[in-house]
């Protein structure tokens, strides 16, 4: 029997670009940054003082009641997934054969912490019994998932900044070996708060260059100084080709390979050789039967960081050797800040739309290119992708040493 | 402190809106929580002790399931701040 194939029928997104994915689209590809100061009061007391906060709040476009129990991660995924799932055509389908994987890669942190103010502040009495559900790193996935009832499964793979590519490929996986016909699928993150930002920027992960917000993610330039944080989730409806086909669906493009790999190196740093990357590519093009021949445009992580840009270009090269010159990389991190357990699924919106409209975004603020990279990065305006069968790969990676890379194709 | 009936019902009202979003003018003193207003048994919680700290008065574990309606609540109030 022919393995099952899976198809992208619906998107949607909430970002620091956009409330939704035309508009964060359209900001991409103009080359708009997302990236503000923080109007917050706790800003001043870290060292960092600038991140992607969403373009629409959820207050905008919310219930208060609804909002009042969700946590602002779940919130994103509601938002986002009613998007797609509208995108979808809203459609009628069986129940038991609906499945939701959505990631988070820190859960509800903001709820954790202003939970435990409560208690600090005013006693156990008064901590919301809302909190638990609130910030569960499942919370997003299982609000989602009671909302449209779906019964084939409710999933939250957990892998740091790898989280929401990973959800993805678990929901195509799902498919593909039959336990479910359609899924709502992606990655979410709220974790703009003083303390996961205050943790980051002790790590010397986070930029600070405070006082040029929008120029301050700056993946492979040669002054990139670390990641801007951003917030926000991506959602795809994946589906079964002949489901898909049966109710007339739009498709978008068709999802066609994972590699998962781990680097068993370090904790938090990228492994300078990047094997771990280089085999998550192969076996990604392995599942998917493409060469890297077919490859015509990569979403990189490239999240602005000085050691992590340049391992990731070098395994980058290495993987695809020759052919890495007809490959259009763009690192839209240098836009929307990296929304974390978001970034992965974000970025598979956005290969699926340059997929569909043959265009790859831009990758902003790189005055000076690092030397060190040798890859064919987009620069400052979107670059036309040829016409034809085309097919491309989004690279996410997690502290913890999380490699996942995803395969897509034009369909 | 005593508290009258009235008092207490207005201050229900605007607790329950607050935390379950439910329009004051339909609160009633024999609506039933759960079953009219859709108050669930987190939001009760919620509801318990937003009325606690507005009242002064303590509304042990055990005597929440006994509050059925609002008028339940009501009342043990009223009965509790004497």
């Amino acid at each position: 029997m022919s393995r099952r194939r899976v198809v992208v029928t619906g998107l949607g997104a909430t970002t620091p670009l956009g409330g939704d994915v035309a508009t964060t689209w359209a900001a991409l590809l103009a080359g708009k940054s997302g990236v503000r100061t923080l109007q917050d009061e706790w800003a001043s007391t870290i060292p960092v003082t600038i991140a992607g906060r969403v373009a629409v709040e959820p207050a905008d476009v919310m219930d208060r009641i609804e909002m009042r129990r969700l946590d602002r991660s779940e919130q994103f995924a509601m938002i986002a997934s009613r998007e797609a799932w509208k995108d979808a055509g809203s459609p009628e389908v069986d129940l038991e054969r609906l499945g939701v994987v959505i990631a988070s890669g820190i859960g509800g942190v903001t709820t954790l912490l202003d939970q435990y103010d409560v208690l600090k502040n005013k006693g156990a009495r008064f901590v919301s019994p809302h909190t638990v559900p609130m910030l569960m790193p499942n919370g997003p996935a299982a609000n989602v998932g009671l909302e449209l009832k779906a019964r084939a499964g409710v999933h939250t793979p957990v892998s740091a900044c790898a989280s929401g590519a990973e959800a993805i490929g678990y929901a195509m996986e799902m498919i593909r070996y039959n336990r479910a016909d359609i899924i709502v699928a992606g990655g979410v993150e709220a974790a703009v708060h003083a303390l996961p930002m205050a943790a980051f920027a002790a790590m010397k992960a986070l930029s600070t260059r405070n006082d040029d917000p929008a120029r301050a993610s700056r993946p492979y330039d040669l002054d990139r100084d670390g990641f801007v944080l951003g917030e926000g989730g991506g959602i795809v409806v994946l589906e079964e080709l002949e489901h898909a086909k049966a109710r007339g669906a739009k498709i978008y493009a068709e999802i066609v390979g994972q590699g998962l790999t781990s680097d068993g190196y370090h904790i938090a740093a990228p492994d300078p050789d990047g094997s771990g990357v280089q085999r998550a590519i192969a076996f990604a093009l392995k599942d998917a039967d493409l060469t890297t021949r077919d490859i015509v445009h990569l979403n990189a992580h490239a999240t602005s960081t000085p050691a992590g840009d340049v391992a990731e270009a070098n395994a980058l090269r290495a993987a695809l050797g020759a052919d890495a010159d007809h490959v259009a990389v763009s690192a839209t991190k240098s836009m929307t800040g990296h929304l974390l357990g978001g970034a992965g699924a974000i970025e598979t919106v956005f290969i699926v739309k340059a997929l569909q409209e043959r265009l790859a975004p831009p990758t902003i603020n790189i005055d000076n290119l690092d030397p060190a990279v040798t890859i064919d990065v987009v620069r400052d305006k979107p670059r036309a992708l040829p016409a034809g069968d085309i097919a491309a790969l989004n690279d996410s990676f997690g502290f913890g040493g999380h490699n996942v890379v995803l395969a897509l194709r034009s369909y | 402190m005593s508290l009258t009936q009235e008092a207490v019902l207005a201050g229900i009202k605007e607790i329950v809106e607050e935390v379950a979003g439910i329009p004051a003018a339909s609160i009633e003193m024999d609506k039933n929580f759960t079953d009219d207003l859709d108050v669930d048994s987190l939001s009760m919680v919620e509801v318990v002790v937003a009325a606690e700290e507005r009242f002064g008065v303590k509304i042990p574990d055990d005597k929440v399931q006994d509050l059925v309606t609002v008028g339940d609540a009501v009342n043990f109030i009223v009965s509790a701040a004497k």
